[in-house]
């Protein structure tokens, strides 16, 4: 067997008080499709931002292609990554975030194409053709010399995939990369990712699209109140009987396009 | 009683001179408090609690006292601990030092002012938190603290009156002296804060002028 692109083990995340995770484990498969759902506050976005390291996890551990996150064990003892070996682990990883997090003083062209020149030392020429390579990808050329406020909130979720990909990631992680959109432009998203899936890509998902899940996702998983409840593929998760607090969890979508599920 | 601003003017090369010194003190000093400025609050932002909290003490002392009290304390009272310095030196470093206290509160309210997540990403493409503050963080600021920034510029550039009080030879100085080698005491005074006004008039001209620059690029 093959090692998972990401694998969870016993990870549990604690505020204060507040048990935000609860002891989770879980496999991601390599060239597969994961797709996190769950109401607000049940931890998938922390779980999520804890595989690219944005968060510290209070207990368990967390391996991307075999290789542990954030610290290191050597002879049974554990100590954290040094910002460099943190780093090379992270490259493996590209994230998307739900409120994009372009950088609003460079071009869509600069967004993709800074860590090329910066991190990967490229000279400026090739890393913008790369750049632009990747912004024909996610069909955005004729807009590369555009600010990120010159261009529509679809857009710059674009932008910002493609600004990810530019680096040759062989994970994708999204935080609900829709939720901030009008229903109007998240199609123009939810057709990137589709086609990166359709590519092999491996990826993670928090959404909220639960038709995406169900139509792209090889894995669903649910969470609630910090705890992995089930997981399997879409066609076993939302098929009759359901879970009662998926059942529950489901009929909020009634009316954003779920109903068909129903 | 005539006003005769012809004695004063006479004096052009001696007033140009100490002009010289206060242009001099004051870019440098101001560059210098910036920069300094923007390393307390890089260090208090990342350099862990213990750090925050050992430099928020320097910082408050320098924007609790006067810098009068301060530039006494550095020339006066320095030889007590084996600071001897010369008086632009002294006063150079007394600026830097005050300004710095400024410009860190400045730089403070710029880093907060750039949303985490765009910090975050910049972590997520490998940025190291140098690059981070370099590409991100600092022009992601800058509209913002410049305006401020131009301001303690401006503060400054009037600060530097008092140096003439640990014997600087700058423009206050040496306008008062020959005010009172002439006998014209207001109208020396009235010369300087006409250069005064209008240093701080171009300082302001060339801070709008930036920040048009700066608007443009991240529109």
């Amino acid at each position: 067997m093959t090692t998972p692109a990401i694998s969870v083990q016993n990870v549990s995340k604690r505020y204060g008080e507040t048990l935000v995770l609860r002891d989770i484990n879980l496999e991601i498969p390599r060239g597969e499709v994961t797709c996190l759902i769950g109401p607000s506050g049940s931890g998938k976005s922390t779980l999520l931002r804890c595989m690219a390291f944005l968060e510290e996890t209070t207990s368990g551990s967390i391996l991307i292609e075999g290789e542990p996150l954030g610290f290191i064990e050597k002879d049974g003892k554990r100590r954290a990554q040094s910002p460099s070996e943190l780093r090379a682990t992270r490259s493996k990883v590209g994230m998307v975030f739900q409120q994009f997090n372009l950088w609003p003083h460079m071009t869509a062209l600069g967004n993709v194409s800074a860590a090329l020149r910066r991190v990967r030392k490229m000279p400026r020429k090739e890393a913008e053709e790369r750049a632009m390579a990747q912004l024909t990808k996610v069909g955005l050329e004729d807009r590369a010399g555009h600010y990120p406020s010159q261009l529509s909130g679809g857009q710059q979720q674009r932008v910002a995939i493609a600004r990810a990909l530019a680096l040759d990631p062989t994970i994708m992680l999204f935080d609900e990369p829709t939720s901030a959109l009008d229903p109007e432009l998240t199609g123009e998203v939810l057709n990137v990712m589709r086609a990166l899936a359709d590519e092999g890509m491996t990826m993670v998902a928090v959404t909220h699209e639960i038709g995406f899940a169900a139509s792209v996702g090889n894995t669903v998983c649910f969470l609630d109140q910090g705890k992995l409840l089930f997981h399997d593929t879409p066609e076993k998760v939302f098929a009759a009987p359901r879970h009662p607090r998926l059942e529950q969890f489901l009929d909020t979508y009634l009316d954003r396009g779920a109903s068909m599920l129903k | 009683m005539n006003f005769d601003f012809a004695v004063i003017l006479a004096k052009g090369p001696q007033i140009i001179a100490g002009l010289g010194v206060t242009i001099l003190i004051w870019i440098v000093g101001t560059i210098l408090a910036a920069a300094i400025g923007f390393l307390v609050a890089t260090l208090r932002r990342y350099g862990g609690r213990l750090m925050d909290k050992l430099l928020s003490v320097p910082v408050e002392i320098l924007r609790g006292t006067p810098f009068l009290v301060q530039i006494f304390l550095l020339y006066f009272g320095g030889p007590y601990i084996g600071i001897r310095l010369d008086p632009i030196p002294a006063g150079l470093l007394g600026l830097s030092i005050y300004g710095a206290a400024y410009y860190a509160e400045i730089f403070r309210a710029g880093y907060n002012s750039v949303p985490t997540g765009h910090a975050e990403a910049a972590d997520c493409v490998g940025f190291t938190r140098l690059q981070t503050i370099l590409y991100v963080q600092l022009p992601e600021m800058a509209l913002l603290v410049l305006p401020p920034a131009n301001n303690m510029a401006v503060i400054l550039l009037k600060e530097t009156a008092l140096l003439s009080l640990i014997t600087v030879p700058e423009m206050t100085m040496t306008v008062q002296a020959i005010g009172s080698q002439q006998y014209a005491f207001v109208e020396a005074i009235v010369v300087l804060a006409l250069v005064y006004w209008g240093l701080v008039e171009l300082s302001n001209f060339l801070g709008r002028i930036a920040e048009r620059r700066l608007s443009k690029l991240s529109s």
